[in-house]
């Protein structure tokens, strides 16, 4: 009976954090590494941040960590002095991760220590983080990142950032929206009661997103927008389709589709100078362009061979062959940072459209998510993890799937139907 | 660990009961409605209203049907001689990627355009739009209503 208690008790506590904490991790790693985030020390009156739980949320959305309820804790030491080891190894803590912030000027100021529980060693000794009130929030992230990072070794990617399309009908209505990877501090940077779709990070700054509008008389057109300010500049505004811009990894160029010539082709057009370059002439459709990581090529989606394969493409001598073979539909290719893989909109015969990840030495593919009518890959900076777009209880939401498969998450709907994820790049 | 490993059930239990309950898979394989609309026979085509008429595609094709064919042909006649200016708007379902299908969208409506100018019909009032799978006229997730979405809609 009291195990029927408890267990109803823990679904309702997990109702609820799931609800607090925004995403539900659907599959984590098997044995997730347990850290204790203990509340900061604050002698002010209520912060207008919870920085300890942005950061358990940080941790959660990982699908690594496993952090601890303060609701479990035996003691909330602020320094070090205050720590007994004992109180976090009868919790299963591996790590724990203590601080405390002052204010001073209107600044604020976080100090904090990260402890190795099994080794009993102090691993990061009074680290500083400052900042605004208005970048609490990121405080919070900064520490995350680094705590990340020491334990993995990989780069966190927690002060990253997301930009989506939020899609509402009756009345239509298009939004072009920003938030922190976490989900926090939405902001609108385009509505419009035409379809935007494909916006893409300037992938060296992150200061500029290039997207599709209809805006122009209902028909697409490339656009690329200053972030910060929100000006945009229409690019392109041929005839025909205008669409799937990519930026080369310096930003100075933007690969997209054009059909002005008769037949969707990629083009490479020079930011600054409009210039454009065709870079193939096929019968087939081929369309939505993506650079190899070095820059020297492109990846891009053709039918020629029937069916929706990728392709690549050296820039130098416009040579193109075949990638793909896995599958009767392969589409929307994305290069991961270290330029080993190529994710993949992926459709085996008679099954259901995945995201997979292609090892572009061996060719050898591997199915990532296990939702439905999926697209739209973007990966995270630091190669770990990728969003995309899936369905879920009606409503077009989005997910999270690690690039080794071990981690999947689901991000629960909006008001609208949430598509077209692009995932910012590192900001410096 | 038996606890944890029920808490974990349990979350994927809520999960996967949510999940399955939007899940509508039905697969009837109906044939996709032709619909066309006729104007009165003596008005001139720019006193009605915008009459459109629906072609349909196969999955993941951009050739034109048979029907389609009867269907442009009945069009064609009204449109040889009259200086209209014509739209064709070109769709996908929405299963795929987003740009692949505004490019679907597209050679459909090509098709379209060149069978209208081989039957003589002036190459300059057709105009080519493509929407990909944006503008669905079915918005459910299976075979009825993708197959409705599979269309070009010749207006003028």
């Amino acid at each position: 009976m009291r195990y029927i208690l408890f267990v109803l008790l823990s679904l309702l506590a997990l109702g609820v954090s799931a609800q607090m904490n925004n995403v539900i991790v659907t599959q984590t790693v098997q044995n997730p590494t347990k850290i204790a985030i203990v509340p900061f020390g604050w002698s002010g009156g209520r912060l207008p941040e919870d920085i300890p739980s942005i950061m358990r949320n940080d941790f959660r959305f990982s699908g690594q960590f496993e952090p601890i309820s303060p609701d479990r804790m035996l003691a909330f030491p602020t320094a070090e002095v205050a720590v007994h080891y004992r109180d976090w190894k009868v919790l299963g803590a591996e790590y724990l991760l203590i601080g405390s912030i002052t204010q001073e000027a209107g600044r604020y100021y976080a100090t904090y220590s990260l402890f190795d529980v099994i080794q009993q060693k102090t691993v990061l000794s009074q680290l500083r983080v400052d900042g605004t009130e208005s970048q609490l929030r990121d405080i919070a992230h900064r520490i995350s990142d680094k705590v990340y990072e020491t334990i993995t070794g990989i780069r966190g990617i927690f002060s990253t950032k997301l930009i989506y399309v939020e899609a509402y009908a009756r009345p239509q209505n298009y939004k072009l929206m920003l938030s922190d990877i976490d989900g926090a501090r939405q902001q609108l940077l385009h509505s419009s009661r035409y379809p935007i779709l494909s916006p893409i990070w300037s992938p060296k700054t992150g200061q500029r997103v290039a997207y599709v509008s209809f805006e122009a008389n209902n028909k697409p057109a490339v656009y690329v927008m200053d972030i910060a300010t929100k000006r945009r500049q229409q690019l392109t505004s041929f005839k025909g389709l205008n669409g799937a811009p990519s930026w080369s990894p310096d930003e100075q160029k933007l690969a997209m589709v054009l059909s002005k010539d008769g037949n969707p082709e990629i083009y490479v057009m020079n930011v600054l100078t409009r210039q454009l370059e065709r870079i193939t002439n096929h019968f087939a459709i081929d369309s939505e362009p993506t650079w190899s990581a070095d820059g020297a090529a492109l990846f891009f989606t053709s039918d020629r061979g029937g069916k929706p394969q990728i392709y690549q493409v050296t820039l130098a001598t416009k040579q193109q062959e075949r990638v793909t073979f896995d599958g009767d539909y392969n589409a929307r290719s994305r290069v991961s940072p270290d330029g080993k893989s190529l994710v993949v909109l992926n459709k085996r015969p008679g099954g259901n459209y995945h995201i997979a990840a292609q090892d572009l030495k061996t060719g050898n593919l591997r199915i990532l998510s296990e939702t439905n009518l999926d697209e739209s890959p973007s990966i995270a900076p630091n190669g770990a993890m990728l969003m995309y777009a899936t369905r879920s209880g009606g409503k077009g939401v989005l997910a999270a799937v690690s690039l080794d498969a071990r981690v999947k998450i689901l991000q629960p709907p909006k008001q609208g139907d949430v598509r077209e994820p692009a995932w910012s790049p590192f900001f410096n | 660990m038996i606890t944890k490993a029920i808490k974990h059930g349990l979350t994927l239990a809520v999960v996967m009961s949510f999940l399955v309950g939007c899940s509508g898979a039905n697969t009837t394989k109906e044939q996709p409605p032709v619909e066309t609309t006729t104007p009165e026979q003596t008005t001139s085509v720019e006193e009605t209203a915008p009459l459109t008429s629906v072609v349909y595609f196969d999955f993941d094709q951009y050739a034109l049907t048979a029907e389609s064919r009867a269907v442009l042909l009945a069009h064609s006649d009204k449109l040889k001689g009259a200086s209209v200016a014509v739209r064709l708007e070109g769709h996908a379902d929405e299963r795929g990627s987003r740009e692949y299908n505004m490019a679907l969208g597209e050679k459909r409506a090509n098709a379209v355009r060149d069978f209208l100018v081989t039957q003589g019909v002036s190459g300059s009032s057709l105009e080519v739009v493509s929407f990909g799978e944006e503008q669905p006229a079915a918005t459910g997730h299976e075979e009825s209503s993708w197959s409705q979405n599979r269309r070009v809609e010749v207006k003028y």
